[in-house]
């Protein structure tokens, strides 16, 4: 059922376009992702949900009622900004507590739920220090605290992690995961990284240029784009020019030198994708020269240069002698790893 | 790294900061010491500045009424004058930072371009609108029949501080403009999402964060009404007296140089005391602000 309902949403700044057509409907309890690069509109529809802008067109609804209609200030979400937008003339617990002071909870109560949110987000004994006397993960955690302290209804999380350092980035994703999962809150998050929405995510909505390219769960985007844009956006992956050509029986879907029976429903010029990892050395397939070989540990990267132009092929480190630098070499794809698009022009 | 390098990299800074040093010596430090010294001359109508060393001037000045009422005079237009750039610029400064890109330029040029305009001619424009029967705004509220006498501003201590107050807006509007800078462009936002009218917003967030630039604006502002010149001059003239004008008097008009030494060496002793102890109390009590 849904909890959380974007409703054809669209948001013009003059003659510009920056969201259009958005509609989406969020469970309760649901971690969403809106992934995209900058400028994607996805702060955009963050903040049409915080209240701080207004849809141009379409409807926010809340748990069946109109989100539009009602006051930022009255909205009861929490919100996690992207430089966390603390107050820096007051103490982690004062600003936890604000929330609770707007609200007028009575202050036994208000001190005995402060201390809770900074012990349950790892902070307990920093309950007087001042934000700028904090690490970034820590002012991060407070922002977290006083986000959750109200019990919001939705949190929204504008590029919370994105001025971490990677590996403070990567605790905190495991942390936001695991306090997301007991407190049990409905959550959007918005990024530019793609392993982020992935590993943090139930589902992710793909975003370019305003509109959405793909909502599905981080499995789906990945294996399945719906669109160029989603499968070069999602990690790295190979995109091949081929063609189905149906005057064969059976019908062939051909790739360079390689060739499999066509998939119902296409026909003539196709785009091929398959991720990098999914692609293997073979006896019979594309032809292709191995150009550059990169060791990283636990894989190896290969830059190839095939019939059908680049490819990159990832091979897991699993002990097995592997071809060298400018060895001819075959690639081939069991037919289920790839994701085949009808191909504009030719 | 040999002797002779170290030796010459130790010298080094004196010799690049020479030039300055010297400078700051000459045309600072020596008039400065020689000000005060001469504040412990003597001097008479027919024998002129002797040299000696006597406090006469100091005990005339801690003694005489007249000089009490003087630097009181002083202190309290510079406070008043304070108050009001505070009460007007703050909020001025916060309008002005929430206003979008080319209005935000046009209204902070016009705010600065007074600065390109000399004090007394910022402060003439004052007499021309109210100085007596003949100022501009007295003649037409007359004329209409609004009031029978001109508006009191002339030689009042109401009209320097509302000149002052004119002439050190930009100090204030800039100090609290600085501050409000360094403010989280979120931070309202943030504020607003846990539930904050802007009322709230403006007295619980906005206020204690822009209070640093408040005060310290407070304190250039009072320092340059306190030691003001031409403003207290041109207004006030010779009825309505400050520490400034006076000295200035002693000095060009009674030709008592020691007495002047002494009316301007204690006006600036008490700025100094001001102005650092102030300073103290304002960095310690906004401590977390100013990281």
């Amino acid at each position: 059922m849904a909890y959380l309902e974007l409703d054809r949403v669209a948001k013009q700044f003059g003659a510009q376009t920056v969201v259009d057509d958005f509609s989406l409907s969020v469970g309760k309890g649901e971690f969403i992702s809106f992934l995209g690069p900058s400028g994607c509109g996805k702060t955009t529809t963050l903040q049409m949900i915080a209240g701080f802008l207004d849809p141009t067109r379409g409807a926010i609804r809340l748990a069946g009622k109109d989100l539009t209609a009602i006051h930022p200030a009255k909205r009861g979400l929490g919100i996690v900004f992207q430089s966390y937008a603390l107050f820096p003339h007051m103490t982690a617990a004062e600003n936890v507590a604000f929330g609770l002071e707007m609200r007028n909870v009575p202050r036994n109560e208000r001190a005995e739920r402060v201390r809770a949110a900074l012990a349950m987000v790892g902070l307990a004994g920093y309950e007087d220090r001042h934000p700028r006397r904090m690490s970034g993960g820590q002012q991060q955690r407070v922002a977290l605290a006083r986000a959750l302290v109200i019990k919001p209804s939705v949190l929204l999380l504008d590029e919370p992690l994105s001025n971490l350092d990677a590996k403070l980035r990567e605790e905190m994703q495991i942390e936001l995961r695991q306090i997301q999962r007991t407190v049990g809150t409905t959550t959007i998050l918005v990024t530019h990284d793609q392993n982020e929405a992935m590993s943090l995510s139930d589902r992710i909505v793909v975003m370019s240029q305003g509109r959405i390219e793909q909502i599905g769960t981080p499995q789906q985007t990945y294996e399945k784009p719906a669109s160029a844009f989603v499968s070069q956006f999602l990690g790295k992956t190979n995109d091949f020019a081929g063609a189905i050509d149906r005057t064969l029986t059976p019908a062939q879907l051909v790739v360079g030198s390689w060739s499999v029976p066509a998939p119902a429903g296409l026909n003539g010029p196709v785009t091929v994708s398959i991720r990098p990892e999914r692609i293997g050395f073979g006896d019979a397939g594309l032809s292709a020269k191995i150009v550059t070989r990169i060791f990283q540990g636990n894989h190896w990267l290969f830059q190839c240069e095939s019939e059908c132009g680049p490819a990159i092929v990832i091979r897991q480190n699993d002990g097995k002698a592997q071809p060298a630098e400018g060895e001819a070499v075959r690639l081939t794809w069991r037919p289920e790893d790839m994701s085949v698009r009808a191909r504009a022009g030719s | 790294m040999s002797m002779a390098a170290e030796e010459r990299d130790a010298r080094a800074p004196w010799a690049l900061t020479a030039p300055a040093l010297m400078l700051f010596v000459g045309v600072l430090l020596i008039p400065l010491a020689m000000t005060v010294m001469l504040s412990f001359h003597d001097w008479g109508q027919y024998k002129g500045i002797e040299p000696v060393f006597i406090l006469k001037n100091w005990h005339e000045i801690a003694t005489d009424p007249y000089y009490a009422e003087m630097f009181w005079r002083t202190f309290r237009i510079a406070i008043l004058t304070t108050l009001l750039t505070a009460l007007l610029g703050a909020p001025e400064a916060y309008i002005l930072n929430r206003m979008s890109g080319r209005w935000k330029s046009f209204f902070l040029l016009i705010i600065l371009g007074p600065l390109l305009i000399s004090v007394v001619a910022r402060t003439l424009g004052w007499a021309l609108l109210f100085g007596g029967n003949n100022g501009l705004v007295n003649k037409l509220l007359m004329s209409l029949g609004v009031m029978r006498s001109p508006i009191p501003f002339m030689f009042t201590e109401t009209g320097m501080v509302v000149a002052l107050a004119h002439v050190m807006m930009p100090f204030m509007v800039l100090s609290v403009w600085a501050a409000l800078q360094r403010l989280d462009p979120q931070i309202e936002n943030a504020a607003m999402s846990l539930g904050a009218g802007p009322a709230t917003i403006i007295r619980r967030i906005i206020m204690p964060q822009i209070m640093p630039g408040v005060l310290s604006g407070s304190i250039i502002v009072f320092s340059l009404s306190a030691s003001a010149f031409a403003t207290p001059a041109i207004i006030g003239g010779r009825r309505l007296k400050v520490a400034a004008t006076l000295a200035y008097d002693e000095f060009l008009n009674t030709l008592n140089w020691p007495l002047g030494a002494a009316v301007a060496t204690l006006l600036l002793v008490a700025l100094v005391l001001i102005v650092v102890g102030s300073n103290a109390l304002i960095e310690r009590r906004y401590a977390e602000v100013f990281r």
